[in-house]
C-alpha cells in the first residue's frame, strides 16, 4: 500500500482533516499527521492487520527555521511496506506525544530528538539527554543554536594553532 | 638439604658431620644458601618464562612476539623487569595505605614459602618436611589472603571484585586438589613429597598416574584444579581483563605490581612441580633407583643430582607448556560455572577417586599381576592420550603451512622448531 | 550522558563501566547495579564520542560530506558511504552506472566480511580467549590490503561518490581477491575448529540474553541481530537497492543451533554463515564485471531539488539510514543517520536484569556495537 491508500484509510478512520499527503517532485511521499492526533494514528497504524506497521525504524527531528517536524519511518514485517508519518511542530514549543507505548525503539530515538533539537515528548518515560551532558545549554541542531563560550571553565573554542586568528 | 650438607662436609672439609663441633654453623649456612638459591631459581625461572610464554602465544596467534631485547628477545624479562623498578609506585588516595603496601608481599611469601617443601632432585631439597603436602596446601592459602588484602585496599571496585572472585575460587579449589593429591599420599603412605617420589620409578609404568584408573583421573582433577588455584586460564576470572580491567592488581604499579606477575608466573612452576612430583615419578632417573642415588659418593653422587634435577625440570617444563598452551587456547568460565563445576564435578569425581584408590590399596598387592596389568593398561591410555596430543597439533601446523603455501607459494616462512 | 551517582543504594554496588574499559568496544560506560556477580540493571551511558556529524552535514556540500560518513562507523565505512550516495542521488535522480553498482556491492561485500571479523573475533576475545581474534585480524589485514588497492585507504575508505565510485577497479584485483577467497573459506573452518565449537564459549553464549523475535522487532533491532531472533528481514532481499536483486545468497536467521533462537549463540553464529554468504556473493560478482564508466555524469557543485528522502542500506551492523532533506540550495537541511548500534544498545538496559556481570561482557560482544556509530 503506498501513502495515498492509507492516507485515505486514515481520513475515513480519523476524519477528513486529520491527515495530509505531500506529493514532493523528488523523494518520498510522507503523510502528515495532526499533531494532537499523533498517539492515535500510530497505535492504528500498528494494529490495523492490513497495515501492521510493527517497525519504527528512525525517529527523525528536523528544524525548517519556520516550524518543525518529527518524522516516524515506519515499516510492516508483517505486509513488507513503508510509511512516512510526520507532524509538524510549532518552533517555539514543540511538542507531541510520545509514540514509546506503541513501539519500544522510539524510546531512544526521542530522547535523541529532545536532546539534540529539543522537541518534547509528552508521556516518554525518560525524557533526558543521550549524548550531550545532562547540565548542557540548548540544543545543538537547531538552526539558531549558538555555542556557549565555555562548559565547566572548559572553552569550546580554542586558538587558532597556525595563525593568530581565533579558530 | 642435611643429607647435601653432609656430603659437602665429607668431600670438602674430610670431616664426620656427626662428630664434628662446627656442622650447625655449616648448617646454618647451607639453609640460608639454600633459600637464596630458591629465590634465584624463582627469578630465573619466572622471568624467561614470560618470554617463553609471550613467544609461544605469538606463534600460535601468528604472529611474532617480542624479539627486539638481546638474540630473539630472551632478554625482554630483564628489560620488562628494570620498567617496572623504574615507573613510580602510585598508591590511590582512598587506599588502605599500610595494607596496600603488605599486599603483594603477603602473595609473594605464600608463593614462595611453597619452595621449601619441592623438590628440585634427589637430595635438592630445602627441608623434606613429613608434613609436606600438608604444608604445601597450608603455606599456598596465604595467597588468598594477600589477594583479598589487594583487592579490598585498593578501595576500588574492580579489585574487590577480583578479590571476591579470587577468595570463592582459590578456597573452593583447594578442596579437589588437596583430595586428589591424598590419593597418591595413600599410595605412598606418607606425606613427606620426597617419599613419594621415592615410592615411584623412574619408568612411566612405575609413576602414580599410571597405578589405578583412580588415579589417573586423579591427575587432570589435580591439574585442572591447581590451574584454577594459579588463576590460569580458562580459570583467569579474578583478573579477567576483559571483565574486570585487572581484578585485584587493578590499582598497582611499578615494583608492587611485578610482584603480583612474579608470583602468578612462579606458580606456574609451583603447580606443574608438584603435579610432577605426586603423579609423573618426580625426578626418578629411568634405570637408577633412589637407593643407588643415595649410596653413590664423590662425583657420581653429584653427577646423579644434577641429572635427577634435569628429569624433574624436563617433566616439570612439558607441564608448563601445556599450561602456556591452553591459556591462548580456552576462553574463560563465568564464575557461577566455574563454582559449579568446583562442587558438582570435581569435588564429587575427587572424592570417587580416593575412595578407589583406597579399595585399590586394601585390595591389590603391589606386584601381582593385576597390578602390573593395570598399569600396562593404563600406560598404554596415556601413551594414546600423549599420542592424539601430538597429532593434533601436526595438523594443525600443517594447516597452517599448507595455508601460507597456497597464499604465498613459498614454504612457510618459520618452521616450528626455528625462531624467526 | 549521565552523571555519577554519589547516592548509594541499598544492598547494591554500582559500578561505572567504562568509558574506558576493555570491554565496551570504544568509549561507552554503562552504569552497572549489581548484588553481588549479577545485576539488576545496566544503563548504557553514550556520547562520549558525539562529534555531531549530523550538524557538520549542514554545514557541508553535499560531495563535501562524503568524508564524514565513514567516521561514523570506522569498521564498516562503505555502506555509510553507500547509503549517503544513495540518498544524494535519489534526489538528483542520477542514473549510477551498471559498473559502479557492482564496484559498490563488492567493496561493501569485503567490507562485510572484514567487519564481522573484527566482530567476531572481539566477541572471542571478550570471553577470555584472545588466539581467534588475532587469526581473524590476520584474515583482515589482507581485506585491508584490498581495499588499499580499490580506494587508497584502509579504513576509512571514502570510496563512492554521488553517481559512481571514485576510481575504476584495479588490474588484476579480482584475481587476487579470488585467491583469497580459496583461501580464507577454509579459514572459517579452522576458526570453528578452535573456538565455534568450544564447550566453554557454547556455555558462555548459549542461552544468554535471550531476545525473542517480538522484542527485537519492537526495539527496532536491525541486521544480524534481528536475524538471529529468527526473523528473516535483510534489506538485501525484503526492500533490494543496487543490484543485490540479481545475486544468489541466502539469508541467515537464528536456529538456536546450540540453545534459544535469538541468544547470543545465535548472534555470533549468524555472523560466521553471513561471512560465508558475501564470499558467495563475492565469487559472483568478480566473475564478471561488466565494462563502461565507474562514475556518472554529476556536476562539481550539486544544487539538490527540494525533497525529503530516507535511503537504507544492510550493513554489517544493521540498518544505516540517512533522512535527507534537501531545500534546493548546495547544503542538507538535514541529514539524520539511523544506525544500528543505536538501536542494539538501546536495549541492553531491558534485557540487561538478571545476568551476570560477565554475561553483559558477552550481550556487548554480540550485539556487535560500536561507539561512533551510537553517538555519530
Amino acid at each position: 500500500m503506498d501513502a495515498r491508500e492509507i492516507a485515505e484509510r486514515l481520513q475515513a478512520k480519523f476524519g477528513g482533516d486529520s491527515v495530509t499527503v505531500t506529493a514532493p517532485a523528488v523523494g518520498d511521499a510522507a503523510v502528515v499527521v495532526k499533531t494532537a492526533l499523533l498517539l492515535d494514528v500510530c497505535r492504528f497504524l500498528k494494529s490495523e492487520p492490513e497495515l501492521g506497521f510493527d517497525y519504527l525504524r528512525c525517529v527523525s527531528g528536523v528544524d525548517l527555521k519556520d516550524r518543525m517536524e518529527s518524522v516516524y519511518h515506519l515499516y510492516s514485517m508483517k505486509v513488507g511496506h513503508g510509511l512516512v508519518v510526520k507532524v509538524v511542530l510549532d518552533r517555539a514549543a514543540p511538542e507531541v506525544a510520545s509514540v514509546e507505548s506503541v513501539w519500544k525503539s522510539a524510546n531512544w530515538f526521542e530522547r535523541e530528538s529532545y536532546d539534540l533539537l529539543g522537541i518534547r515528548y509528552t508521556g516518554h518515560p525518560n525524557l533526558e539527554r543521550v549524548m550531550m551532558p545532562r547540565d548542557w545549554v540548548g540544543h545543538p541542531l537547531r538552526k539558531d543554536y549558538v555555542e556557549a563560550e565555555s562548559y565547566h571553565g572548559i572553552p569550546t573554542s580554542r586558538p587558532d594553532p597556525v595563525g593568530g586568528k581565533d579558530a | 638439604m642435611r643429607q647435601l650438607a653432609d656430603a659437602l662436609l665429607v668431600t670438602l672439609l674430610g670431616v664426620d658431620p656427626a662428630t664434628w663441633p662446627y656442622a650447625w654453623v655449616v648448617y646454618g649456612a647451607v639453609m640460608l644458601a639454600s633459600a637464596a638459591l630458591a629465590m634465584t631459581f624463582v627469578a630465573l625461572f619466572a622471568g624467561p618464562v614470560t618470554v617463553v610464554e609471550r613467544r609461544v602465544a605469538g606463534r600460535m596467534m601468528s604472529r611474532i612476539g617480542p624479539n627486539r631485547v638481546g638474540p630473539q628477545g630472551v632478554i625482554q624479562w630483564l628489560a620488562d623487569g628494570l620498567k617496572c623498578f623504574l615507573k613510580e609506585d602510585l598508591i590511590p588516595d582512598a587506599a588502605d595505605r599500610p595494607l596496600f603496601r603488605l599486599a603483594p608481599y603477603l602473595v609473594f611469601g605464600g608463593m614462595f614459602g611453597t619452595f621449601v617443601v619441592l623438590p628440585f632432585g634427589a637430595h635438592l631439597v630445602a627441608a623434606d618436611l613429613n608434613v609436606g603436602v600438608l604444608y604445601l596446601f597450608a603455606i599456598s592459602s596465604i595467597v588468598v589472603v594477600g589477594i583479598l588484602a589487594a583487592g579490598w585496599s585498593s578501595n576500588s571496585k574492580w579489585g574487590l571484585f577480583g578479590a571476591f572472585r579470587s577468595a570463592a575460587q582459590i578456597i573452593s579449589y583447594e578442596v579437589p586438589s588437596a583430595l586428589s593429591a591424598l590419593t597418591v599420599v595413600l599410595f605412598a603412605g606418607t606425606l613427606s613429597l620426597q617419599g613419594i617420589i621415592r615410592e615411584q620409578g623412574g619408568m612411566p609404568w612405575d609413576w602414580f598416574v599410571v597405578r589405578t584408573p583412580f588415579t589417573f583421573a586423579a591427575f587432570f582433577l589435580f591439574f585442572t584444579s591447581a590451574l584454577a588455584e594459579g588463576n590460569r586460564t580458562p580459570f583467569d576470572l579474578p583478573e579477567a581483563e576483559s571483565e574486570l580491567v585487572a581484578g585485584y592488581h587493578t590499582e598497582y604499579s611499578g615494583m608492587r605490581f611485578l610482584f603480583f606477575l612474579f608470583a602468578e608466573w612462579a606458580n606456574l612452576w609451583i603447580m606443574s612441580a608438584v603435579a610432577t612430583a605426586c603423579f609423573l615419578g618426580g625426578w626418578n632417573i629411568p634405570g637408577v633407583s633412589p637407593a643407588t642415588i643415595d649410596s653413590a659418593t664423590g662425583l657420581s653422587f653429584w653427577g646423579l643430582q644434577l641429572l635427577s634435577f634435569i628429569v624433574f625440570a624436563a617433566k616439570t617444563s612439558a607441564l608448563v607448556f601445556i599450561v602456556i598452551q591452553l591459556r591462548w587456547t580456552l576462553p574463560r568460565l563465568r564464575i557461577d560455572q566455574l563454582l559449579e563445576m568446583c562442587w558438582k564435578y570435581l569435588v564429587p569425581l575427587s572424592f570417587a577417586c580416593l575412595l578407589g584408590v583406597m579399595i585399590w590399596a586394601w585390595g591389590v598387592t603391589v606386584g601381582s599381576l593385576v597390578d602390573l596389568g593395570m598399569r600396562l593398561v593404563m600406560t598404554c591410555v596415556g601413551a594414546g592420550i600423549a599420542f592424539h596430543y601430538a597429532r593434533r597439533v601436526r595438523f594443525n601446523y600443517m594447516a597452517d603451512r599448507d595455508n601460507y603455501l597456497k597464499m604465498t607459494g613459498k614454504e612457510l616462512w618459520y618452521p616450528p622448531y626455528r625462531l624467526p | 550522558m549521565l552523571e555519577p551517582k554519589a547516592v548509594p543504594i541499598d544492598g547494591m554496588l554500582r559500578i561505572n563501566m567504562g568509558p574506558q574499559h576493555p570491554a565496551t568496544h570504544g568509549v561507552i560506560s554503562f552504569i552497572v547495579e549489581t548484588d553481588g556477580e549479577v545485576m539488576r540493571k545496566a544503563t548504557a551511558d553514550v556520547g562520549f564520542l558525539h562529534r555531531g556529524v549530523e550538524k557538520m552535514a549542514e554545514i557541508t556540500s553535499y560531495p563535501g560530506f562524503m568524508p564524514y560518513t565513514d567516521r561514523v562507523d570506522y569498521l564498516a565505512s562503505m555502506f555509510a558511504n553507500h547509503g549517503y550516495a544513495m540518498a544524494v542521488e535519489k534526489l538528483l535522480g542520477v542514473e549510477v552506472p551498471k559498473k559502479a553498482e557492482w564496484l559498490r556491492v563488492i567493496a561493501d561485500e569485503l567490507n562485510r566480511i572484514a567487519s564481522h571479523l573484527v566482530a567476531t573475533g572481539t566477541m572471542a576475545m571478550d570471553l577470555g580467549a584472545f588466539t581467534p581474534f588475532t587469526h581473524w585480524i590476520r584474515e583482515r589485514e589482507s581485506i585491508n590490503d584490498f581495499m588499499e588497492h580499490i580506494c587508497g585507504a584502509r579504513l576509512t575508505y571514502n570510496y563512492m561518490r554521488v553517481g559512481g565510485v571514485c576510481a575504476d577497479w584495479p588490474v588484476g584485483l579480482s584475481e587476487k581477491i579470488l585467491v583469497w577467497l580459496d583461501h580464507f573459506e577454509p579459514i572459517i573452518e579452522e576458526f570453528n575448529r578452535l573456538i565455534t565449537g568450544n564447550e566453554i564459549f557454547i556455555r558462555r553464549l548459549a542461552n544468554v540474553a535471550v531476545i525473542p523475535a517480538e522484542l527485537a522487532i519492537d526495539w527496532a533491532l536491525s541486521g544480524p541481530n534481528l536475524r538471529a531472533s529468527g526473523v528473516p528481514f535483510d534489506l538485501r532481499r525484503s526492500e533490494p537497492y543496487s543490484i543485490y536483486p540479481e545475486l544468489q545468497f541466502d539469508v541467515p536467521v537464528g536456529q538456536g543451533t546450540q540453545g534459544t533462537v535469538g541468544d547470543s549463540y545465535d548472534r555470533f553464529w549468524v555472523r560466521i554463515l553471513e561471512m560465508r554468504e558475501s564470499c558467495r556473493i563475492l565469487r559472483q560478482l568478480l566473475a564478471g564485471i561488466p565494462e563502461g564508466d565507474f562514475k556518472a555524469k554529476v556536476a562539481r557543485t550539486l544544487k539538490v531539488p527540494a525533497g525529503e528522502v530516507y535511503s537504507k542500506v544492510e550493513s554489517a551492523r544493521g540498518e544505516i539510514g540517512y533522512f535527507l532533506v534537501a531545500d534546493g540550495s548546495d547544503r542538507p537541511v538535514r541529514v539524520k543517520i539511523r544506525t544500528g548500534s543505536f538501536t542494539a544498545v538501546a536495549l541492553i538496559e531491558p534485557i540487561s536484569p538478571g545476568l551476570m556481570l560477565a554475561d553483559l561482557v558477552a550481550v556487548i560482544g554480540s550485539l556487535d556495537i560500536v561507539a561512533p556509530e551510537i553517538d555519530r
